[in-house]
């Protein structure tokens, strides 16, 4: 061993430079960096992007304000005061007071509670029936999934805001009402795909050693297509949550969201179209800003996620 | 391809009476009658007044005398206009609802793919920055917000434009403004993207290698592919629009078809509701298909699959 090593060593340089040092059996085995799971890798590369981890430094925020936002003010939300209508933003009223003298900044923070709580519950009721639809749909395949997409593509030609608009007029405008009419026909997006996910991964060989063990159907379901599909339906949520936000505000601003004594941000901007025109611009500024810039932070934030989920960029 | 086409017709009806039915069931559900109003109607009236608009029937009659009416696309008399059908109401407003949409959709793409060019040419210099700023903003302001910051600075504060209504090309540029720049956004974003991609191809490096000038290869090799996708997303940008002229015909006073449909749910004006919807349903079930054929007629992959398959 030791000579063929020095035999091979090049003409200029001595042969009495080099010398065996043995064989570290464990050092060669050892592994260099620390072993990251999928997540974790995902988290890191997240962390990495800054615009999608300032849009969760500012949902967090938000979330924190909706929930602490009205002990902070002396004021209650639909406290009305008359004479201080259209007060400017001052020490007193942070954002201002609106046409019935109501505090601006209190009514932001309850708007933001109704807002983030019909995106989020939006999002988790589409979640839960997407992943069954097109979790069986893309799994059983054949008849079934014939059967079941064809279903999906007449409920997807169905133009959203409009049965949003039916089923509110009929259903009567309430928060539990919205939040039905949102997700009587959004789940369809996510079952797409869950279906197209599932249905990819059902070949793969760990789900056949599965299936070769006996497992029963809802198992290999919930345990080997699930968390592998996971990526894609984490972003999907991301964006259900602004455009829920979004048709929530929508349907406010047409008079068919949340009814008075109420406060959401659609209501509120509805509200002050008429104050702007006389220059009481805090009235339309803060829920629009806060609107927009929740929207936006989602965006942000599911754009980055999806470029970290995506397996293919792992480095 | 003509198996394709008569399948998609097949599912376009098959939507049209799930909306059809869907808004008869609805409405027939809904507490309360148009008719009941504050004033006190003798029963005589009543009994007249519901047998005019087929109220009284068994609700199997009313259902076929609803799909009738809507197969002769006759929507039956408004019940809160006097004197005025449904088809009346279409009639006057859905010319300028067109308008104010084909308008909108021709200045969001001409826009929207400039910029996502650009920004794809540029890739991670000044303007990419600015054309993802503006498309990721346009993304996140809804419409209404941005139509009632529009008003307020160029119409009321710098007197520039005029804030409503619908009666020469100066009204028209706040509103198309307003409307638009939600899907221009998006477009920009996907077509940076994909460009983006299509720009590393082999094919658009032998068309470099073979000298073209940079604005042939971009116009003629490149956009072709990187449009595929716009082209996909059109039924929903459609969509958006459609549903956004709601609000934009509300906040400008455009006597459009949004217009009429918003003061028909708050009135509970029945038949005006019901047709406004099928009609909306039906011309957007219309464009969704007529998308998904210019789509088999772009994408040469369906076009193959008609020479193999017929």
């Amino acid at each position: 061993m030791e000579q063929n090593n020095m035999k091979r060593s090049p003409g200029n340089i001595p042969d009495e430079w080099f010398s065996w040092k043995g064989k570290d059996t464990e050092a060669a085995e050892t592994v260099a960096r620390p072993s990251l799971s999928y997540w974790q890798d995902a988290w890191r590369r997240l962390v990495k992007n800054k615009l999608a981890m300032a849009g969760l430094l500012f949902l967090v925020l938000l979330a924190l304000f909706a929930i602490f936002g009205p002990i902070l003010s002396p004021y209650e939300v639909n406290k009305q005061d008359l004479p201080n209508q259209y007060q400017p933003p001052s020490s007193d009223h942070w954002f201002g007071t609106d046409n019935a003298g109501r505090d601006v900044f209190t009514r932001t923070w309850y708007g933001a509670r109704i807002s983030l709580f019909v995106g989020l519950m939006a999002a988790l009721i589409d979640l839960s029936i997407g992943i069954i639809y097109g979790g069986l749909s893309g799994y059983k395949g054949g008849r079934t999934d014939n059967i079941m997409m064809r279903i999906i593509e007449v409920l997807y030609g169905l133009p959203y805001l409009l049965v949003v608009i039916l089923l509110l007029v009929v259903l009567g405008p309430s928060l539990s009402t919205i939040i039905i009419a949102l997700t009587v026909t959004g789940w369809v997006g996510m079952a797409r795909i869950v279906r197209g996910q599932v249905l990819q991964i059902k070949n793969y060989e760990f789900v056949l050693a599965s299936k070769s063990f006996g497992t029963k159907t809802p198992r290999i379901i919930r345990k080997n297509l699930l968390p592998n599909t996971m990526g894609p339906i984490i972003v999907q949520m991301t964006l259900t949550v602004p455009s829920a936000i979004f048709a929530e505000a929508f349907l406010s601003f047409l008079g068919l969201g949340i009814q008075a004594p109420f406060a959401s941000w659609g209501v509120m901007a509805n509200d002050s179209l008429g104050a702007i025109l006389s220059g009481n611009w805090w009235t339309l500024f803060f829920p629009a800003f806060f609107i927009s810039f929740t929207m936006f932070a989602f965006n942000v934030l599911g754009d980055g996620l999806q470029d970290a989920l995506d397996p293919k960029l792992r480095k | 391809m003509l198996k394709y086409i008569a399948k998609r017709l097949l599912i376009m009806a098959v939507t049209l009476w799930v909306i059809v039915t869907l808004t008869f069931i609805l409405m027939i559900s809904i507490p309360g009658s148009p008719l009941n109003s504050e004033r006190n109607t003798n029963e005589v009236v009543q009994a007249n007044l519901e047998a005019h608009y087929n109220l009284d029937e068994p609700y199997y009659v009313q259902y076929m005398l609803y799909i009738k009416s809507i197969v002769t696309f006759d929507f039956g008399p408004s019940i809160k206009q006097p004197n005025q059908t449904v088809n009346d109401l279409l009639g006057r407003g859905f010319p300028i609802s067109f308008e104010l949409g084909i308008i909108t959709i021709i200045v969001a793409l001409i826009s929207g793919i400039t910029l996502g060019i650009l920004a794809a040419l540029r890739h991670n210099g000044i303007i990419d920055y600015l054309a993802i700023s503006l498309a990721v903003l346009g993304i996140s302001i809804p419409n209404f917000v941005l139509a009632t910051l529009l008003i307020q600075k160029l119409a009321v504060d710098w007197n520039i434009l005029p804030p409503a209504t619908w009666s020469s090309p100066a009204h028209m540029v706040l509103p198309v403004i307003a409307l638009a720049t939600g899907p221009m956004a998006i477009i920009a974003r996907l077509t940076r993207s994909t460009m983006l991609e299509v720009l590393t191809q082999d094919y658009i490096k032998m068309a470099r290698a073979k000298g073209l000038s940079p604005w042939k290869i971009v116009l003629k090799h490149a956009l072709r592919n990187a449009l595929m996708p716009v082209v996909t997303i059109m039924g929903t940008l459609l969509a958006g629009i459609l549903t956004g002229t709601f609000v934009i015909e509300k906040i400008f006073a455009i006597p459009g078809m949004g217009r009429y449909f918003v003061e028909s749910i708050n009135q509970r004006d029945y038949p005006v509701i019901m047709g406004t919807t099928v009609f909306y349903s039906a011309f957007l079930i219309f464009m969704l298909f007529l998308v998904d054929i210019v789509y088999g007629i772009l994408d040469p992959r369906i076009k193959l699959h008609k020479k193999g398959g017929a």
